[in-house]
């Protein structure tokens, strides 16, 4: 499909004129202004709290700009809420799920046009059947009447992408899509943008994976605190250039250096089982080294995580730290004996959204902060200082609502709230899901600090780029059993990938 | 590892001049506190000027007497309330097992059991109701809603099936003694809502095992990831209710030397309005004591300036809840804006 070269209106899908945003404490976005072409994937890449998703909020008619216009096929729009942008013409897949998990899957994609039928009651049979076409079209692991709750967290997640794309829409965003997506998932994601590039529409891709913007996306703009640097036709740049104009300086180095000897083993895991999640897990864990443990989504890993922390009560096996068996029937137990779990699921299971970036802080162990019988609030203070600082979480201070983190310095303030307790054994699931390059090289390069320090790391991932990167060991699971454990030396994309699928 | 100033304006907490930063801070999220209270404050401020106006007799010495009576044993309700809701919960049953407390310490003494016996064996009792509802909503996994529901009706039941609908009274003048009674010109019920509620609200802000309660009602899920005992808390807060009512049964009943049947009816109400007023949000994980006590105080005084200005009994309670409405449709539209 041949770009006309000029920006001229009738190939202009979208474009924003100076749009301003500010926030209490931030100034979100600057000076705004982008177009994006008709039958285009044009990606937007940034830093953590660069814009991006502030942006998207704003053509999705979640919030309005303070100043600024938005033009949709040249003529002015002002989306009033998401529905209205979504009749409008602009669909939007969020970052973070917002479906209605007490809701089914049928409910969900067409919540925006249900088919009826006569008097205005739901036509069932056609809501079936299209839904049907829906799940067969994006892959999913549900039938139309499956709760949304029941599914994973990707699972979910391609639930959101049929809904935005239940519609003939003329720019989907997407944003962050495929960071609970497999491999797989996300082929089938980005089959379904390159179908809608050729009927006309545009597409607007926000992603870190870099690896995604080269394959998909023709231009792609860079935000940087709140400010557009430029837009470049992918062809046209590199990674190296596209990472010099996120952060303003070189990244050397993806990764950090890996452990150069094991330490002795601290975790045992034996015969570790429940129900038909997984069966006959056992491996172990040393000091000084990070374990990746690769698979598809699905597989199990994160209920065996839940298992060793103690949070999956029923789990049967045995888990021995230093040699003495851990008790698996609650956290509390487990916490106090040095294992912290990040959850992969940070706003659900991880962070108090209503409470202020000291109280999440110190939510893990609360009798450190106490003088006897009462909390002591300068301790608690400096604590949160503390990790403020290491993690360089951007807040204009400690009391602020987490709520109103962006979801990268969220992250950042669940790795500290679990970093306070000074665990010897951390569980990282998912550590750096829907975090940029900058932050996500600063959580590298602080885990690997932690494992070199002496900390034993188990790392759940999903990005196989990370899970090569980071692991001195790879553990690969399939369907709930361990299928194969990798050292780094032996490891690569196919091996793992292999192991995965489960062949 | 702090990652070089990205050139962004209003973000980076600053640690030069740290001394100056602290009490900045310290300001701000005092002042984030006292908002409801302020608001309270203010409110009260104002409805007592319309009342003086209104009627010469309000801003006496007597008269504030009666108010603050009136609502003492509502207050001592009030502070379990509060925790109950920061806990994500709400308490139903409260006036149910005031009433049965109240209704046994009276059946106790008429049966010639001593102070002490009929007075444990009323607390006793509050007790009882309380781990109950703690057990039905922590182990059996009823919402608080439904299980504290169930107790209010269940005690309540109680209570007719030992006075048969009878008044108990024949009390000792001892026990009378104490509900009726002052200390240094202030009357015991009122010392014992001052105790009840400054130490109730000190020890909300303070104390390490109720700031649990905020965790669990901020993010049940994560509270337990965080490795709070969340079953063993929450059972805690009911059970403390369930004693605050107890106490205050007993109170009452000491305080008119006679135990009635209805005795309580509404009290849940007039609790949980007043600790919504006060700040307490009913999805949880908010609410302070003090703003607890200020809801009511306020509902205090415009029903007492009701009364005061003869208007019908019958317009108190459509005024009350009025209210109540309004503090919440005023909470929730202040809530709206913190979000982004």
């Amino acid at each position: 499909m041949v770009q006309e070269r000029q920006e001229s209106g009738s190939n202009v899908a979208l474009e924003v004129q100076g749009i301003w945003k500010a926030f209490p404490g931030v100034q979100a976005l600057a000076d705004v202004s982008l177009q994006v072409r008709r039958g285009e994937i044009h990606a937007v890449v940034g830093e953590n709290g660069a814009g991006k998703s502030t942006l998207m909020n704003i053509l999705s008619g979640v919030y309005p700009a303070d100043r600024g216009r938005i033009f949709l096929e040249g003529n002015e729009i002002v989306p009033a809420n998401p529905d209205h942008a979504y009749r409008l013409g602009i669909s939007i897949v969020h970052q973070e799920t917002s479906l209605c998990t007490n809701l089914t899957v049928a409910e969900n994609i067409f919540v925006h046009d249900m088919p009826t039928g006569t008097g205005g009651l739901i036509d069932r049979v056609r809501l079936h059947a299209q839904t049907q076409q829906a799940i067969d079209l994006f892959d999913i692991r549900a039938t139309p009447e499956t709760p949304v709750r029941n599914l994973s967290v990707g699972q979910q997640q391609l639930v959101e992408v049929a809904k935005a794309t239940a519609c003939q829409c003329k720019v989907l965003i997407l944003d962050e899509p495929t960071s609970a997506l497999t491999d797989h998932e996300a082929a089938i994601l980005f089959d379904r943008a390159r179908r809608m590039k050729e009927r006309g529409a545009s597409v607007i891709y926000i992603s870190h994976r870099l690896r995604e913007v080269f394959e998909l996306a023709d231009r792609v703009t860079v935000l940087r605190d709140g400010r557009v640097v430029g837009t470049q036709d992918v062809a046209q740049t590199d990674t190296a250039g596209i990472v010099r104009m996120m952060v303003g300086r070189e990244i050397s180095q993806l990764y950090p250096d890996k452990a150069q000897e094991r330490g002795t083993p601290i975790l045992e895991v034996r015969n570790l089982s429940y129900g038909d999640r997984f069966h006959d897990i056992s491996f172990d864990l040393h000091r000084g080294e990070i374990l990746g443990m690769a698979g598809l989504i699905g597989a199990g890993r994160t209920e065996v995580a839940l298992a060793i922390f103690g949070a999956l009560p029923g789990a049967t096996g045995e888990v021995l730290m230093e040699g003495k068996p851990v008790p698996i029937d609650s956290p509390e137990k487990t916490i106090e004996l040095g294992i912290s779990y990040l959850p992969e699921n940070r706003r659900e299971e991880g962070l108090f959204l209503a409470m202020s970036v000291q109280a999440n802080i110190i939510s893990a162990h609360l009798e450190a902060f106490a003088a006897g019988p009462l909390m002591d609030a300068d301790r608690e203070r400096q604590e949160a200082q503390r990790f403020v600082d290491v993690l360089s979480i951007r807040t204009p201070n400690l009391a602020r609502e987490v709520l109103n983190l962006s979801g990268g310095n969220q992250q950042k303030v669940v790795v500290g709230k679990w970093l306070s307790t000074a665990p010897k054994i951390l569980i990282a699931d998912e550590p750096t899901r829907g975090i940029d390059v900058g932050s996500k090289a600063e959580i590298h390069d602080l885990l690997r600090k932690l494992a070199n320090d002496g900390m034993a790391i188990l790392m759940i991932s999903s990005e196989l780029p990370e899970v090569l990167g980071m692991s001195d060991r790879i553990l690969v699971m399939h369907d709930g059993r361990i299928m194969g454990t990798l050292p780094a030396a032996e490891a690569s994309e196919d091996a793992v990938m292999s192991l995965a699928i489960g062949s | 590892m702090a990652s070089q100033d990205m050139g962004s304006k209003a973000v980076r907490p600053a640690h030069d001049g740290a001394e100056r930063k602290v009490p900045t801070w310290r300001a701000v999220l005092a002042r984030i506190m006292r908002v409801r209270e302020a608001a309270l404050v203010g409110f009260i401020l104002v409805v007592s000027l319309v009342l003086t106006l209104l009627t010469p007799t309000f801003l006496t010495t007597q008269n504030m007497r009666v108010i603050l009576t009136g609502l003492a044993l509502d207050a001592v309700i009030a502070v379990g309330m509060t925790m109950v809701l920061v806990s994500g919960g709400v308490d139903l049953s409260v006036g149910s097992v005031f009433a049965c407390s109240g209704i046994v310490v009276a059946k106790l003494f008429n049966l010639g059991l001593p102070a002490w016996a009929a007075v444990s064996g009323a607390i006793l009792v509050a007790l009882f109701w309380g781990f109950f509802s703690g057990f039905l909503i922590t182990k059996v996994g009823i919402s608080p809603l439904i299980s504290t529901l169930g107790v209010m009706g269940m005690a309540r039941g109680v209570v007719y099936v030992i006075t048969s609908g009878r008044v108990l009274a024949g009390l000792p003048d001892g026990f009378q003694h104490i509900g009726q009674g002052t200390t240094l010109g202030v009357p015991n019920v009122i010392w014992l809502a001052a105790i009840v509620v400054i130490a109730g609200d000190f020890l909300l802000r303070r104390s390490r095992v109720l700031r649990q309660v905020f965790y669990i009602g901020g993010n049940e899920r994560a509270a337990r990831l965080s490795g709070i005992n969340v079953n063993r808390v929450k059972l805690g807060v009911y059970i403390l209710i369930a004693l605050l009512c107890g106490i205050a049964g007993i109170m009452e009943t000491s305080r008119f030397a006679s135990a009635i049947s209805p005795m309580g009816t509404g009290k849940e109400l007039t609790a949980i309005s007043a600790c919504v007023i006060g700040g307490a949000s009913m999805a949880g994980g908010e609410g302070t004591v003090l703003g607890g006590f200020l809801g009511l105080f306020l509902l205090g005084l415009i029903r007492d300036g009701l009364i005061l200005n003869d208007v019908s009994v019958y317009w108190q309670q459509l005024i009350q809840a009025a209210i109540l409405v309004l503090a919440v449709a005023f909470d929730v539209l202040t809530r709206r804006r913190r979000r982004v």
